[in-house]
């Protein structure tokens, strides 16, 4: 029995003034960025002002949005056709929706995220210069701000709140970090959130904020303890740039916390749309089953299910079975090469096809309710506007 | 033990890494079944957490501990150990601190917490230092436990970071314990006993980043090893119908003249339907094949031994990897 999952409509949720976030994630190498930058020009080309916010897309990728360098400044993409363009108006069939409020016509922007760069501007936000400086020349800060496994992640987050915060774009498409989880993303704001929160950092800072003696009184043994201990393993200039950071910090948390939390409730809200993006193969498939779950967990809003690279054929009609049996017939006659041999290849490609069928398949029985669209397996990589494009009619049909 | 001749003689630590997608989690636990065949015992790690050694040989969730997970053919172990960086992290501070009671306190006091996701690069030392370990570990009489450790690494973008460990923690600790335990670590992996394989796909991108991720090695003065391509399909056709297929120029009445033949389609104007539809999958195959050639050719530029490995009919199930396995030692790579 075939499992079909309903389709999903791409076009509605991009048409829709109410969808503000498209966040695409998934297990690395499926093709997220290229779904998003895809999603990103489709919307746009529908009318509507969106920025694209990439986390290291593949250098020709990036070239096809004419983005060069990384500087966490969102560009124009130039190339964007006008709904009202080539293909007829958009105040005709579609009625009101379709087309952006006041028949204006639509923007791409597209940036990448310079994770470093963003932490800085958060603590020049939050801190006045003078801590400010001395936060940011922390040796343990820019370690911290460099390579912190969770960084990226969490400042993916911190500019997509800023980026809604603007106003400046009535769409965000946001595509997530090559994590090592995929839900790294997720877990990323709250593990910095504990750490921030957590007994280390007041036992941290106890020092310097009591003073002398009575610090160590006030918090039982414990402190006593715990830097005889981290003084051992990380010896004692770690641990003073550690203090120094974290005293320097201390002004900065509540801002931090702040900003974590508004950012966590931006993707509960209505206006926000999960696409998972997976390929046809078990790993993946299994990552966005996890995807699925935990956006529930969290009471997040799942759009559906994007399967890239799905091998089909124009002669599906026409079985494996049936296409090796002949094959074979042909072979043992001695007749027909050509005929023999592209009906082996059908075989090998119908067989491929039927596999990917019952990866998608397991995924539907798992769960039935989420609307699944397909991307037809291309040859070549994308590396223009035109590619982009292509992948998005595919997307809505 | 057998003498065979491989490509990685005295290699005892390969660590495989690949691009999202490429199926590095597979290739490696199939070079960890081939190095064992022939009564050899092997330790496959896992250090990113995702249990996707468990999921391959469809086992339950592997512990932090080593246990035997495969008999490979003609009798080898193989041994399969997924790394948590807070264990690791507290059986360090017992092996080289005697801080064994402290553990408790220092995981309520957020400090391992703290160790093994915010502080930058002690996670991976602590997983690349208990890897390192089992490469050296020695048995009572002298003789090593493992003839090889297989390492399922992260990522090709982020690999060179993760090995180059002392570099990593240099912003952390310049001089110290931590800084002395990464030089250790460093030596094992910079040493001519380890070598870092590539996972790639006949993919433009994976292919890029495998040329990249060589590249990078290199300046970090770390092993180069060899190059599995993966999941390969195999290209049936004979060079003339590519040829004319990527001009397209196949015979549509001689392909609908066959398939009559062979009893596929009943009147002439069927015949010549399935031919066209079947003809666009012709054309799409040798556009394939011939980017295919185009990525093979590139890949060759590293200089690198590369072995090709079959994509799996069914997937990368158990009989798979023992097929990947065997294809893997017929190459010479194990």
């Amino acid at each position: 029995m075939t499992k079909t999952a309903p389709a999903l409509d791409i076009d509605a949720i991009l048409d829709d003034e109410n969808t503000r976030i498209i966040v695409c994630c998934g297990s690395g190498g499926v093709g997220k960025t290229t779904t998003a930058a895809a999603l990103g020009l489709r919307a746009a080309e529908r009318g509507r002002s969106v920025v694209v916010l990439t986390v290291d897309p593949a250098k020709r990728l990036a070239q096809a949005m004419g983005l060069t360098e990384l500087d966490n400044i969102p560009r124009l993409v130039k190339g964007v056709r006008s709904p009202d363009g080539a293909k007829g108006g958009h105040d005709g069939s579609q009625g009101s929706r379709g087309s952006s409020p006041d028949g204006s016509r639509g923007e791409l922007h597209a940036m990448m995220l310079d994770m470093k760069r963003t932490f800085d501007e958060i603590i020049e936000a939050h801190a006045d210069p003078e801590r400010a400086r001395q936060i940011l020349t922390n040796p343990f800060y820019q370690s911290l701000s460099s390579s912190f496994s969770g960084t990226q992640e969490y400042m993916a987050m911190e500019k997509l709140g800023q980026l809604r915060r603007s106003g400046d774009w009535d769409l965000i498409i946001v595509d997530t970090p090559p994590s090592r989880s995929a839900l790294d993303f997720l877990d990323a704001p709250e593990r910095l959130g504990r750490f921030l929160d957590g007994r280390l950092i007041r036992i941290l800072m106890a020092p310097a904020k009591a003073g002398g003696r009575s610090a160590f009184k006030l918090l039982n043994a414990g402190f006593g303890l715990v830097a005889g201990a981290l003084t051992k393993v990380l010896g004692a200039q770690v641990l003073k740039d550690i203090q120094m950071f974290v005293s320097a910090l201390d002004a900065v948390f509540g801002g931090f916390r702040q900003r974590a939390e508004q950012t966590y409730k931006l993707l509960q809200a209505p206006g926000t749309a999960f696409v998972i993006v997976a390929t046809p193969e078990r790993d993946a498939i299994r990552e966005a089953s996890y995807f699925v779950e935990r956006l529930a967990e969290e009471r997040m809003p799942l759009a559906g299910l994007v399967i890239n690279r799905m091998h089909r054929s124009p002669a599906a009609a026409l079985s494996a079975a049936r296409s090796t049996a002949a094959a074979e017939d042909l072979e043992a006659r001695g007749e027909h090469d050509l005929a023999a041999a592209v009906l082996r290849l059908h075989a090998g490609r119908m067989q491929l096809a039927a596999r990917e069928q019952r990866e998608q398949e397991h995924f539907t029985s798992a769960h039935p309710t989420v609307p699944i669209a397909h991307v037809p397996a291309m040859a070549e990589d994308v590396h223009d506007l035109d590619g982009l494009r292509e992948i998005g009619e595919l997307l809505a049909s | 033990m057998s003498s065979r001749d491989t490509d990685w003689d005295g290699v005892r630590l390969h660590v495989v890494t690949g691009k999202g997608g490429t199926g590095k989690t597979t290739v490696a636990a199939a070079l960890a079944l081939a190095l064992a065949a022939g009564g050899r015992k092997v330790l496959l790690v896992e250090v990113e957490g995702r249990q996707g050694i468990a999921q391959i040989f469809d086992l339950p969730p592997l512990p932090y501990e080593e246990r035997k997970i495969a008999v490979a053919p003609g009798g080898g172990d193989v041994y399969a150990l997924a790394i948590d960086p807070e264990e690791a992290m507290l059986e360090y501070l017992e092996m080289f601190y005697g801080l064994k009671r402290m553990g408790k306190a220092l995981t309520r006091m957020g400090v391992v917490d703290f160790a093994t996701t915010i502080a930058p690069g002690l996670r991976d030392v602590l997983v690349t230092g208990k890897t390192s370990e089992a490469v050296r570990r020695r048995d009572r009489s002298g003789r090593r436990v493992y003839d090889a450790v297989v390492m399922d690494a992260p990522p090709t973008g982020r690999i060179t970071r993760f090995l180059n460990v002392t570099q990593e923690v240099a912003g952390l600790a310049r001089v110290g314990p931590v800084k002395n335990h990464a030089d250790l670590v460093r030596g094992v992996v910079a040493s001519p006993e380890t070598a870092v394989h590539f996972v790639s796909l006949l993919e433009e991108m994976p292919v890029q980043e495998t040329l990249d991720g060589i590249a990078e090695l290199h300046e970090a003065g770390l092993p180069v090893g060899g190059i599995f391509i993966n999941m390969v399909r195999p290209v049936d056709l004979p060079k003339d119908v590519l040829d004319a297929a990527v001009k397209n120029r196949i015979d549509h009445a001689e392909l609908a003249l066959g398939l009559k033949a062979a009893g596929i389609a009943g009147g002439s104007a069927d015949a010549t339907a399935i031919a066209q539809a079947l003809a666009r999958e012709v054309v799409d195959h040798a556009h394939r094949a011939r980017l295919e050639k185009r990525e093979r050719a590139t890949l060759a530029k590293a200089g690198t031994p590369r072995y090709e490995l079959p994509l799996l009919a069914d997937g990368a199930d158990l009989a798979g990897l023992y097929e990947l396995a065997e294809t893997i030692r017929a190459l010479g790579a194990a």
